[in-house]
């Protein structure tokens, strides 16, 4: 039997071939941390007072969950981090303004394929759209990470999703994740590896590898990986950076499952509250009036999303009931964006500008909602009180569903818009 | 002992410690405030030392924010007993030296009132008249949690080894 993606990586790291199931100790090619940096701080500093982290050029520091600073303390935090990256000499620190950490790593080329990336946030697991390794720890692991440059990983069974077909027009790569969740449930991936392979990949943008990708840890799973190909290569050419560890799962990998999705027959979905694998057509919610649509994140703010919603909203404006809320995913994004005259036409059209960063997706601050509102977003999270109100709702859903239905000021199908 | 009987699957990170408090609280006490708050608000006032969770499917879904199990063992809670675990909130117990048992016999044999009560080293679980065995941690993980989390595990093998 052939080996999967995630024993082939893992087991490079260790020198030797590795077995589902077993504990293997790595030294990760990078450790991400963002904002929750300051507490990181706090427990490095107290278990090694005045120590030095062990490897400088392997941590990545990204503010971008509550930026520009909301309160006094979120700005203290902010300073802590400043100071200690200086003090440690960590020069991959990008401040406020950057952009989600998880556009800004691969951007700034610390993302590479075949590599292993461990990020103090869930959905770290974006790097998988780069032929990454990629997982969440929590802070205390990230500070252990910081201190000794290593950790434990279980190596896991993998689910193979092979894809097919092509997109029909108004419906994107969102549509087919929630659909995929939909089917698997939210834990139905729980300790497990996902793999995306098949004809359709090499159709799928790196746009859309990183929104799939993104979503994984909605099913469990520890990572979602892509395999690396023409796109990979192209993606790192423009970063003037040669690929040298991409990793391909044998042709006769053991799996633990193989999932098929034909592009083709996947239709607009939508994520009801208060679970993402709570999915239904989003023909099914037709008519559902909305208090806030809002475009961007890890998931969906970058430029191709962004554009999608333009190709929407050009010359029209959304709907006066609707407040339409956007968020780049990162600086490049968002100038990318605007070269095109994308963010101007969104603007026209009654957009919010907010800076690149995580914006109202956790809920902390920017677009917090009333009790009893409905939101409509292109986040990856619909838990109650996930934007700051249990008594909210929020809807996820495609950037071209969210564009329309901002237009409409209810929940429509794009289709019927893009005919 | 008091034990807190969650039934549904699910439960994710956003209930057990919403979001909004991500970047303002961080230590035990600012946790407690809102632990839990928006899953059973009642329950940050009336978890004493030595409580027991029982939950279904997932525990500990979404967020990688390690203020849930942090506040659980800051609370003294002595275990959580559920049908399965989410991965990162299972490896932030292990991190924070809480225990937690996945046993699906266990929490379906539960009825409110049974007494409740979990031996690691022997790998049991007793619910009322009934024992559950459950698979021990492998030894990796085993020694974090005796050392009482990652951090003291780091702090023992530092000041063990060639020392800082």
């Amino acid at each position: 039997m052939g080996e999967t993606f995630a024993m082939k990586v893992l087991g490079r790291a260790v020198g030797r071939s590795v077995s589902e199931g077993e504990i293997v100790f790595v030294e990760p090619d990078y450790v991400l941390t963002h904002d929750n940096s300051a507490a990181i701080i706090d427990k490095f500093e107290s278990t090694v007072p005045g120590g030095r982290v062990k490897y400088p050029d392997r941590i990545a520091v990204v503010l971008d969950h509550v930026i520009p600073a909301a309160s006094s303390k979120n700005a203290a935090g902010h300073r802590k981090i400043r100071e200690f990256v200086r003090r440690q000499g960590i020069e991959n620190f990008f401040d406020i303004g950057a952009g989600v950490c998880h556009q800004v790593m691969p951007e700034m080329g610390l993302v590479l394929p075949g590599s292993i990336v461990v990020g103090s946030d869930s959905h770290t697991c974006t790097y998988g759209a780069f032929n990454a390794f990629a997982t969440g720890i929590d802070r205390t692991e990230a500070a252990g990470l910081w201190i000794t440059g290593k950790t434990w990983l279980r190596v896991p069974e993998t689910i193979n999703i092979e894809l097919t077909g092509s997109f029909s027009a108004g419906i994107s790569a969102k549509d087919l994740i929630l659909t995929i969740i939909g089917d698997v449930g939210a834990g139905g991936a729980n300790y497990m590896a996902v793999e995306f392979n098949g004809p359709a990949v090499g159709g799928l943008r790196m746009a859309d590898r990183m929104t799939i990708a993104n979503m994984g840890i909605e099913m469990g799973a520890k990572i979602a990986a892509f395999p690396s190909n023409i796109r990979t290569s192209q993606y790192f050419r423009e970063l003037d950076i040669e690929i040298t560890g991409a990793v391909w799962s044998d042709h006769d990998a053991d799996y633990a499952r193989t999932l098929e999705y034909d592009l083709e027959r996947i239709v607009p979905v939508i994520s009801r509250p208060h679970q993402v694998d709570n999915v239904v057509p989003a023909g099914d919610l037709e008519g559902m009036a909305i208090d806030q649509v809002f475009l961007g994140t890890c998931t969906n703010g970058r430029m191709e999303d962004l554009k999608s919603a333009a190709d929407i909203l050009r010359g029209e404006t959304v709907h006066p009931d609707v407040r339409l809320i956007v968020g780049p995913a990162s600086r490049r994004e968002f100038l990318k964006a605007e070269a095109q005259g994308i963010i101007a036409d969104l603007v026209r059209a009654g957009a919010v500008m907010l800076p690149p960063g995580c914006g109202p997706c956790l809920g902390a601050h920017q677009g917090a909602l009333a009790p009893g509102e409905k939101c409509l977003s292109t986040a990856n999270r619909n838990f109650k009180g996930r934007m700051g109100e249990k008594e909210a709702e929020i809807y996820l859903a495609s950037p071209e569903t969210a564009a329309v239905s901002a237009l409409l000021g209810k929940v429509t199908d794009p289709r019927e818009v893009l005919k | 002992m008091t034990v807190f009987h969650y039934p549904q699957d699910d439960i994710n990170t956003d209930l057990l410690f919403p979001g909004k408090y991500t970047y303002t609280c961080s230590t035990g006490p600012e946790i407690m405030e809102h632990l839990l708050e928006d899953l059973d608000p009642e329950f940050a006032g009336r978890v004493r030392p030595g409580d027991i969770i029982i939950a279904g499917e997932n525990f500990g879904c979404g967020s990688s924010r390690e203020q849930p199990s942090l506040g659980l063992m800051h609370a003294g809670v002595r275990a959580v007993i559920a049908r399965s675990f989410a991965r990162i909130f299972y490896r932030s117990a292990i991190n924070q030296g809480l225990l937690l048992v996945a046993s699906p016999e266990a929490v379906d044999h539960y009825s409110e009132g049974d007494e409740v009560s979990v031996d690691p080293s022997a790998g049991e679980v007793r619910v009322g008249d009934r024992a559950f065995s459950f698979p021990p941690l492998p030894d990796e993980m085993l020694e974090i949690l005796e050392d009482g989390g990652l951090l003291d595990h780091i702090r023992k093998e530092y000041s063990g080894g060639e020392g800082e």
